[in-house]
């Protein structure tokens, strides 16, 4: 697969954990991709953390409406049903448990469910936006992600980059396969036919725990 | 008390080394024409509170290019690259803060709070000489209440007596801001006579803006 259809088949994947009358946040990059994906028939609302729930795709060239933008400043839409507000009850919704799921990329996560996605001292600082508040207060947490970067495991036994939030992390979708986060460590529960367990096990540093049963990836 | 100025009478209360929040999220809601009036003016050594520092051309990020704050306390500086540069050569400060915490923080400092309790940023760098209080069992970091000498906030229509209504996604940090600064100045996109917001549709009571400015048709 190259990149961008490595992204899809993630994003295609996330999109089959998301249930219908879920309020949902997408992060930016990949997980943006997921909305291209829900399943027809499924009653998903997204929020966009910059004050607003409804979120929709971005209007036809010339139809953009410079007061309607995501929380990357991108023109979007509002669907109907929709509602604005401030930032305050925008992060009241994320924090008070209102958000079924909120999905985002990963620098690192690790077997304990700690995530790393804002900081690499010294070489990039963005800073953490939403981010430390999405991952506390979502329900549940996914991190949707390639595998590897450029080889170099991004799944470890340990984060060793400034975390974002330590042990939220739930469920860790790449395209080889779908992780769990449990108690017990980092359960495999599927994997991508493309691969073996093995390969799978040497793109990770973390041990991984084969499920009993183990099922094939499907998006 | 007439509030409707002209940006110079209200920019003219604006001076070196004050605290200033500004409302909007990547430009969108920043009171631009105000922005461009303080680089003009050329105040320097402000303390900046705001949710991202936009970009090098649009809004609140074009004051960080003319380089007048000492001090940015923000969310988000990633499409900023100047913000970036000024923290790494040390020119600048910059103090990053969880988003949903920062706005709570200035709601905080708006309404008469002493701090809040949030779970977020727990087991990171950001509890970092922070109190961290146990309340049935979990664990919360006390945030502390912001405020600023001057609020500079933008509203979509604004009646004469300063009652404000946002469009789309501009209420943003604008609706917080405005009760948690003593100078509150707000640029009005549409400037409309008083009755013509109709009081449910009023978003920030005009009792909280000191000086209104723009309109022009």
């Amino acid at each position: 697969m190259d990149k961008e259809s490595i992204k899809d088949f993630i994003a295609k994947r996330v999109a089959k954990e998301l249930k219908d009358g879920d309020v949902v946040n997408l992060g930016i990059g990949l997980p943006t991709l997921v909305a291209n994906y829900i399943p027809k028939g499924l009653d998903i609302t997204l929020q966009s953390e910059n004050g607003f729930v409804g979120l929709g795709p971005a209007p036809e060239p010339g139809k953009e409406q410079k007061d309607v933008v995501n929380a990357g400043g991108q023109p979007v839409s509002i669907h109907a049903g929709g509602a604005f507000f401030d930032s305050s009850v925008s992060f009241g919704i994320i924090r008070g448990g209102h958000v079924n799921a909120t999905i985002l990329g990963a620098l690192q996560v690790d077997e304990k469910g700690n995530l790393a996605n804002w900081k690499i001292p010294g070489k990039m600082v963005p800073g953490m936006g939403g981010a430390m508040d999405l991952v506390v207060g979502a329900k549940k947490v996914i991190v949707a992600m390639e595998h590897t970067a450029k080889g170099s495991p991004k799944i470890l036994k340990q984060c060793n980059l400034p975390l974002t939030a330590a042990g939220e992390v739930n469920l860790i979708i790449t395209e080889m396969g779908v992780i769990e986060v449990t108690g017990q460590g980092l359960l495999l529960k599927e994997i991508n036919p493309e691969f073996s367990i093995e390969e799978v096990q040497k793109a990770t540093e973390a041990a991984l725990i084969i499920s009993e049963d183990l099922k094939q990836m499907e998006v | 008390m007439a509030k409707v100025v002209s940006i110079e009478e209200a920019i003219a209360k604006v001076h070196d080394g004050m605290t200033v929040m500004v409302g909007g999220f990547l430009g969108c809601g920043n009171p631009h024409k105000i922005i461009d009036a303080l680089i003009e003016k050329g105040v320097k050594d402000l303390t900046l509170i705001c949710n991202d520092t936009s970009f090098p051309d649009n809004g609140i990020g074009k004051m960080v290019v003319a380089k007048q704050f000492k001090k940015i306390i923000v969310s988000h500086i990633g499409t900023n690259p100047e913000t970036g540069r000024q923290m790494n050569t040390g020119e600048t400060e910059v103090v990053l803060v969880p988003q949903g915490t920062l706005a709570e923080q200035v709601r905080a400092g708006g309404s008469g709070l002493g701090g809040f309790l949030t779970p977020t940023g727990v087991g990171t760098e950001v509890e970092a000489g922070k109190q961290k209080i146990e309340i049935d069992g979990k664990t919360y970091l006390l945030e502390l209440p912001l405020r600023a000498d001057v609020a500079l906030i933008a509203g979509s229509k604004v009646d004469k007596k300063g009652n404000i209504y946002y469009n789309g996604a501009t209420r943003n940090f604008n609706a917080l801001m405005a009760p948690a600064a003593d100078l509150v100045i707000v640029e009005a996109e549409e400037l409309v006579e008083v009755g013509e917001i109709h009081p449910n549709d009023v978003m920030t009571p005009g009792i909280f803006v000191d000086c209104i400015v723009g309109g022009e048709k």
